[in-house]
């Protein structure tokens, strides 16, 4: 679906990427992942059109920049940083929508999904909006229409828990009529979304690797965490992932969309002097434990 | 087409919403309600009395400002939007770089030439209302050299928003750009250089050759038939255009300048890189 061909992205005399060479199919889910200068962000505007460049890319065939209305139709993309758009809500949509001969309405409802009323917001400054409702409405234009390549450059920084599980569940909806780029300084971020990853190191591929692609992404974990004594600094962070405790702030039950799970036990992993258990289950009414670690 | 109204209607709404604007309407809409305060309807000078000589002063004070402005501000929302990732975002949505590109100017060249031409039309309405004699002629005429005037900057901007990375470097070029064109009025650098007997040919020229000096000799051209205030240089270009030729070039050349600038830019556009 996307090769790459020798790609070569200069800056002056610093060359970014280097004659790179790659192919994704539909079907893969890439997690693009390097650090800082690694040539991420060059690759994503490559092929998205918006940077020349030596060599080749082609979706489909099509050169990004020569036929870019007829590849970015189908691409869906979401920004790391959202950009600074002074236009309402309202007529961001009817603007993304009318270039991309999509319905608005299908946009909004899958801002509704992500938790995000945009009927409400439609008069309100994107710029004004908390960081998260923006990626939410990113998010949103680039899932409520119809598209075979999605390029997420961490897309789920700024997501509420709920809204991440939604947000995986709307990957899901995709995962086998689309190829999904997603950029990420960290592979644990992404790594359960993704079943390929791709490490650029100063513009050259120094891992490409397929991954077991074993969690659903529509799967949710219901979950208990057991202290040995309570804590306000703990309880602070596991309320931020909508757990609720008991009267005695010893026991914490919650869900954990199921690619999140290496997320969240990193953030159990900061008060592991404290945990006394901790189960995790596939989401089910009341289940037996299937899985589970005890600390 | 639709992509590019669609561009051009987003672009209306936030230059709309954009603080400049307001600070634009003000200035020009302020300068008209200020000429009718001071009383200038009822002064004369050089046989013009009543709205000609508020059209007259009002159409030297926009060459003042007009330029500067759209310039400034054209340079700092287009280069100023590509520094801030606006430009990444959308154009990652697919708009062809021709709607995107001419469906900017179109809009902004709505949002600059609309405040400037409706203070005048409100002069004119008002002048309507008080039974004072409308000159239609000039202001057909000045009209028409206003949007040459609007557009002439508008795509010299467009240019060096394309030409210059940053928006400081932009606004910074734009600045200079205005600086010379001004200092090269005859009033100013081209004084002192027919004094220290620049060859006459290269004055004209020059005059000729400057859009802001094409507007000031082309507004001057109803005040002033024989351009005596222009000095010599009037009569190489009353013998070369004759009066009704150099109105004709004052309205054309601003707008060739304009669109092989705002052509310029675009040809750079296209072959750069877009953020």
């Amino acid at each position: 679906m996307i090769r790459f061909e020798q790609v070569t992205k200069r800056f002056g005399r610093v060359e970014v990427l280097k004659a790179l060479d790659l192919d994704i199919d539909s079907g893969h889910r890439v997690a693009l992942v390097g650090s800082n200068g690694a040539g991420k962000t060059t690759l994503i505007r490559c092929l998205l059109g918006e940077y020349r460049c030596e060599g080749r890319i082609a979706i489909d065939g099509l050169d990004p920049r020569a036929q870019r209305t007829e590849v970015l139709a189908r691409v869906g993309f979401v920004p790391q940083l959202p950009p600074p758009l002074k236009m309402p809500v309202g007529q961001l949509l009817r603007f993304a929508a009318g270039v991309c001969d999509a319905d608005p309405q299908r946009m909004v409802d899958v801002a509704g999904r992500l938790g995000l009323d945009a009927g409400r917001f439609r008069r309100h400054p994107f710029v004004k909006l908390s960081g998260g409702q923006k990626q939410k409405l990113l998010i949103a234009i680039a899932l409520g229409r119809d598209t075979d390549l999605l390029i997420l450059d961490e897309p789920a920084a700024n997501l509420d828990p709920e809204a991440r599980h939604i947000f995986f569940k709307l990957l899901a909806e995709k995962q086998d009529r689309a190829a999904m780029l997603i950029s990420s300084h960290r592979l644990d971020e992404v790594a359960a979304l993704v079943n390929r990853v791709i490490e650029l190191d100063q513009g050259r591929v120094v891992l490409d690797d397929r991954v077991a692609d074993l969690v659903d992404l529509a799967s949710r974990l219901s979950c208990s965490v057991g202290l040995l004594r309570a804590d306000d600094a703990f309880a602070r962070a596991i309320a931020d992932w909508g757990f609720r405790g008991d009267a005695t702030g010893l026991t914490w039950t919650g869900t954990v969309a199921g690619p999140d799970r290496l997320r969240f036990l990193g953030v159990l992993s900061r008060y592991a002097a404290l945990l006394a258990q901790i189960h995790m289950d596939e989401a089910q009414a009341a289940p037996p434990p299937r899985e589970s670690a005890h600390a | 087409m639709r992509h590019l109204w669609l561009t051009a209607h987003t672009d209306v709404l936030e230059s709309l919403r954009a603080k400049w604007f307001f600070a634009y309407t003000l200035i020009f809409g302020g300068l008209v309600a200020l000429l009718f305060a001071f009383g200038l309807t009822e002064s004369r000078i050089m046989g013009f009395t009543g709205l000609s000589r508020l059209m007259v002063t009002y159409i030297q004070l926009a060459m003042a400002i007009l330029p500067v402005f759209v310039l400034v501000t054209t340079v700092r929302s287009v280069a100023g939007d590509r520094e801030a990732g606006v430009y990444e975002y959308l154009l990652s949505l697919p708009i062809g770089l021709g709607a995107w590109y001419w469906g900017k100017l179109a809009g902004r060249f709505l949002v600059v030439f609309l405040p400037v031409f409706l203070a005048m039309l409100g002069a004119v309405l008002w002048g309507l209302f008080r039974g004072v004699d409308v000159p239609w002629a000039l202001f057909t005429y000045y009209t028409g050299l206003l949007m040459a005037l609007a557009w002439c900057f508008l795509g010299l901007g467009m240019l060096l928003s394309t030409l210059t990375r940053s928006a400081d470097v932009a606004q910074a070029s734009a600045f200079v750009l205005w600086l010379t064109l001004l200092l090269f009025l005859d009033l100013i650098l081209l004084g002192v250089m027919i004094r220290n007997q620049l060859p006459p040919e290269t004055a004209v020229a020059l005059a000729l050759a400057n859009p802001l000096q094409v507007f000031r000799t082309g507004a001057m051209m109803l005040l002033d038939q024989q351009l005596v205030m222009l000095g010599p240089s009037a009569y190489v270009i009353l013998d070369t255009f004759g009066e009704r030729g150099y109105m004709a070039y004052a309205l054309i050349y601003p707008m060739v300048v304009g669109t092989l600038s705002a052509l310029g830019g675009y040809m750079l556009f296209r072959r750069s890189d877009l953020p």
